[in-house]
């Protein structure tokens, strides 16, 4: 047996190395197109999110900004050549209105999610990296708050300051109550990769907390939260819109929530203006929708288990 | 075993509403001087409330509220008229008393927001468990990308939408409202058959949206069952498809899908809100409205505090089935 | 210059071969091509019969588990090759024909039987629905109630109306077998169904497997990587490696003469509190190292994916060394060719690969200085 097993274990005579023949990864651009055929609802959504942030950039080019105010245009008219989208009762320009509204909307969200998510990833990296009593009473904390329904407690706080609110001012109310939801999704993807190895080793080889949570555990958290952000945004416009068709946004900016509000307030459903309140509403769906794309883009980019695309 | 799970359940009920109760204490508080008086004379300057009753209400509610007293007592004063349900009257509306006025709109919304949850919920969660299915109709599975668009647009823009489209382009349904103005409101069927008529555009806005959100989430559940171990055994022992999608695959990926839905009551509820302010509904989402523009503020907290309550008895209920459902929790300190 | 893959017919009872096998291809179908999990594989079992199939994790063997059962999902696809069970060739059978022949017919007590049970359900319920699955084409076997089936397995009748959580891992596996065995099958695979076990249980398990199955003569196929456990449990003993069935022969055979390099490898990877060489010789650290074994590289994508580093050669730190061809499968030894039994060793060619890109790998056996068998070979 063992004879066998010489003869036949020499090296080969055909032995040739080869060169490499895994062919190159290909230019940025090939591996980017070839990775967004493959993952479309990333491509779509931001596609769709960065045209309506475009329109703010781009659009006071075309449309004088100062005609989003009340009485710079005349009221009431259907979209013409002069107005594309018509005017409103208050004699505002609706382009222009919109050209204004939508960064306004845009950065109320993004605000109040970078606020939220802000705190929301100190709190969630400390209760699930510390751990104990500390996590124990944030946890009970972010339970208690994601029961109530948050759009009647902002209602109950806009509703006092009402006076008060501007674009910052309503972009901090909505972050009062964005930060559970991300606390919760980042503890959770804390927990799981405290066990990880290299965090196991880190603790050993004594580095400090601190240092642990920065150098090791954010960057890897990286992805969570690019996507936790993402869904932050659409919560915190989701409930910003919200409160300005009530009537709880700033009064003297033409937001897309507070549009649709003055809508609804002349009546212009039963009117027949609806170039007043259609606009506004196909923005915010395509905001959302695609909003919601990137976040579920991003989910198969990040969680790796549930890739679909090989 | 079961008794700690439900003692968990109680306490944090009891907490929640203790937290909505205070929040809605320390905020009209938050300005400095009698908050009574100055909400009083703000709701006069834009509501137009007659000036000769303002000092007796002012009178009234200070004795009601213990506004001279020190503060803890009128912490206690407040938490004692919240736990019998007592806010006192409302501004706009001076006699009534803020818990009648709920009362009277509280039915409205519970019927529509019942019937609307549990419609888009059942078809939801089974047209989203049919999709997820390899064996069932190959259309369904273009219903995807529709529910995902439709899951992304919030109630009452949907309702907007709807209203122009069935109300005010084809005279299919009306524009608003909860009855044809006019009818008196009585226990006939008429009056029931017209409140329904009325409710269906609302019900719709909430509906196909909910259907949406519901149908993505359990195809990500049934997706996540599909792969687990005891579906693949079952098919190994022969069971028919239809058995494995029904009583392996479905029970099984129900379970989260009941939880979201706790976790959603909150949503639904907020949204379903501003869908009756849309439709002029006669819900409590109607009177916040009117409450909020009339700076009516005794309505407003009044609203919010029921509404938080009636989310955490519905809360606590679904926890209490879930041991039913899962015979797990029960053996688990949930 | 090729390294041939040795192949040993085994001595056989003369009993006809309840399940026959006979060169099954099954490949995962990825972007990159197409992956051969099972490349050709042949082989035969009786009834009664104790067939192990050891290899490492990718190298086909849960694939053969599901594909005798007609269980694979794309991208695996079954491309060829026969599974004749009976004389029935399971792979032509329509779905609902298929459907019930499992568990009637041929039974999996899957991998991960921990989980195999369904955890809203009792235990009862999930007994009766495979019965009932059953019920109407398969009505006289179905023999015994229930709680005979539990007690078969050394279980209380009271499991009947607990949930799988209650149950510790061992008595969820007996379930398991209560269920596999209540049709009376006669072909039982088991996919590891001992891994996460500890050793006592695990014992105890083999040997309610091995009398159940005594009891109604089905032939068991038992999948794993455990070489303990399959000493002492089955009777032949196949090695898969890269899809194809490298060695299959008696186990005891096996372990006294292993020819194949893998199984070499196997077996002297097995701790041994005596010897330290197979043959005996002392063994020289320096030599032991330099030794490589030529191996097809598992799992490669059709063989000719030049870009796949096996991961052995970070182990070896060689190089890795593309060859001409892949060595084709050889019979070595035949005893008694003529006995009418199949014969699995079939020598056969495989095609040149149009790219000439297949790769080789060092595979040095140093780390562990019990693998001391080649170097004692070569040291001669």
């Amino acid at each position: 047996m063992a004879h066998e097993l010489t003869e036949h274990i020499e090296a080969p005579d055909d032995f040739a190395p080869t060169a490499d023949v895994v062919p190159p990864r290909g230019s940025r651009t090939a591996v980017v197109l070839d990775y967004s055929r493959r993952n479309p609802d990333l491509v779509i959504g931001l596609v769709m999110v960065l045209a309506l942030i475009l329109v703010g950039i781009v659009g006071p080019l075309f449309v004088d900004v100062r005609t989003a105010q009340p009485t710079r245009a005349l009221p009431g008219q259907p979209p013409s050549a002069r107005y594309p989208l018509g005017t409103d009762e208050q004699g505002r320009n609706l382009l222009a209105v919109m050209v204004v509204g939508l960064p306004l909307t845009i950065k109320v969200g993004f605000l109040a999610g970078f606020v939220g998510v802000g705190i929301g990833t100190i709190l969630g990296l400390t209760a699930g990296f510390v751990g104990g009593a500390v996590d124990t009473v944030i946890s009970m904390i972010v339970d208690i708050i994601l029961t109530v329904p948050g759009l009647l407690i902002l209602i109950t706080i806009a509703a006092s300051i009402k006076s008060f609110i501007s674009v910052e001012v309503l972009a901090l109310v909505v972050a009062s109550l964005a930060w559970p939801r991300p606390t919760r999704t980042i503890r959770s993807q804390v927990l799981t990769l405290r066990e990880r190895g290299y965090i196991q080793v880190a603790r050993r080889s004594g580095m400090s907390t601190p240092e642990i949570i920065l150098k090791e555990l954010l960057p890897n958290l990286m992805p969570y939260l690019a996507a936790t952000f993402v869904t932050a945004v659409s919560a915190t416009i989701l409930a910003s819109i919200g409160l300005e068709v009530l009537g709880l946004g700033p009064q003297n900016d033409p937001t897309i929530g507070m549009t649709i509000y003055w809508a609804i307030l002349f009546n212009a459903l039963l009117r027949g203006m609806w170039w007043w309140w259609l606009p506004p509403i196909v923005a915010i769906v395509m905001m959302f929708v695609g909003l919601f794309l990137i976040s579920s883009g991003l989910d198969e980019f990040a969680n790796p288990r549930r890739r679909r695309i090989v | 075993m079961r008794l700690d799970y439900i003692v968990r359940r109680v306490i944090q009920f009891v907490i929640v509403l203790w937290g909505a109760a205070t929040l809605n204490f320390v905020l009209p508080r938050l300005s400095p001087g009698n908050p009574v008086r100055e909400r009083l004379l703000n709701a006069m300057a834009t509501g137009g409330v007659q000036q000769a009753g303002v000092e007796e209400m002012v009178r009234a509610y200070n004795e009601q509220f213990g506004l001279d007293k020190p503060l803890p007592v009128q912490y206690l004063l407040y938490l004692q008229h919240a736990f019998v349900l007592d806010f006192g009257y409302s501004i706009a509306s001076y006699p009534a008393k803020v818990l009648n006025m709920i009362m009277a709109a509280l039915p409205w919304t519970i019927s529509l927001l019942l019937c609307s949850t549990l419609i888009s919920f059942t078809v939801g969660t089974l047209l989203g468990a049919l999709i997820a299915w390899p064996h069932s109709p190959r259309f369904l599975r273009h219903l995807v990308v529709p529910m995902m668009a439709l899951s992304a647009i919030p109630f009452y823009l949907l309702g907007l939408v709807l209203v122009y489209l069935l109300a005010i382009l084809i005279h299919m349904f009306p524009v608003s409202g909860g009855y044809t103005i006019g009818t008196i409101p009585g226990p006939t069927l008429s009056f029931f058959v017209d409140a329904v008529y009325h409710s269906i555009l609302p019900a719709l806005s909430i509906v196909l949206s909910a259907i949406g959100f519901w149908a993505i989430g359990m195809r990500g559940m049934m997706v996540t069952t599909e792969g687990e171990d005891y579906v693949v055994y079952a098919e190994a022992k022969g069971i028919p498809k239809q058995g494995i999608f029904l009583h392996y695959s479905l029970r099984n990926a129900i379970l989260p899908q009941l939880t979201s839905l706790a976790l959603s009551l909150g949503t639904i509820v907020s949204g379903a809100v501003v869908v009756e302010i849309v439709f002029a509904y006669p819900g409590v989402g109607s009177l916040l409205f009117q409450a909020i523009s009339a700076l009516d503020y005794f309505v407003i907290y009044g609203v919010v505090f029921m509404t938080v309550l009636a989310i955490a008895i519905a809360t606590i209920l679904l926890d209490l089935t879930y041991p039913l459902v899962d015979p797990r929790i029960s053996y688990r300190s949930a | 210059m090729s390294v041939p893959v040795h192949l040993r017919v085994e001595q056989a009872a003369a009993r006809p071969d309840v399940l026959t096998v006979r060169d099954l291809r099954v490949y995962y179908h990825t972007l990159r091509g197409p992956v051969k999990a099972v490349d050709g594989v042949s082989f035969g079992l009786a009834p009664g019969d104790r067939l192990g199939l050891v290899g490492e994790s990718g190298s086909g063997k849960s694939t053969i588990a599901l594909t005798l059962m007609r269980m694979i999902k794309p991208p695996g696809r079954i491309e060829g090759g026969e599974v004749l069970l009976d004389g029935v060739d399971l792979l032509a059978l329509s779905e609902e024909q298929m459907r019930r022949a499992r568990l009637a017919d041929i039974a999996l007590v899957a991998q991960g039987a921990m989980s195999s049970l369904n955890p809203v359900k009792r235990i009862r319920e999930q007994i009766a629905d495979a019965l009932a699955a059953h019920r109407d084409a398969r009505a006289d076997r179905i023999t015994q109630s229930i709680p005979d089936l539990l007690q078969r397995v050394g279980l209380s009748p009271s499991v009947a109306g607990m949930f799988p959580h209650a149950l510790s891992g061992g008595m969820k596996q007996r379930v398991v077998i209560a269920i596999t065995i209540s049709l009376r099958p006669k072909v039982i695979i088991a996919d590891e169904p001992t891994s996460a076990l500890d050793v006592v249980v695990q014992r105890q398990i083999m040997e309610t497997l091995g009398n159940v199955q005594e009891e109604i003569g089905a032939g068991v196929i038992l999948i794993g990587h455990d070489m303990g456990l399959m000493a002492q449990f089955v009777h032949r003993l196949g090695v898969m490696y890269a899809g194809a069935l490298v060695e299959l022969s008696d186990i005891a055979a096996m372990f006294r003469e292993p020819l194949h390099p893998y199984t070499q490898l196997l077996i002297a990877s097995l701790p041994s509190l005596t010897q330290r060489c197979l043959s005996g010789h002392p063994r020289p650290a320096a030599v032991a190292a330099k030794q490589a074994v030529w191996l097809p590289v598992p799992g490669a994508l059709s063989q000719c994916d030049a870009g796949l580093c096996h991961s052995d050669a970070t182990i070896s730190g060689g190089a890795t060394s593309p060859l001409g061809r892949v060595p084709p499968l050889r019979a070595i030894r035949r005893e008694r060719p003529d006995d009418g039994r199949q014969t699995s060793a079939v020598s056969r060619d495989r095609p040149n690969c149009d790219a000439d890109l297949t790769q080789y790998v060092h595979v040095r056996c140093l780390v562990q200085h019990r693998l001391c068998s080649l170097a004692c070979g070569r040291s001669n």
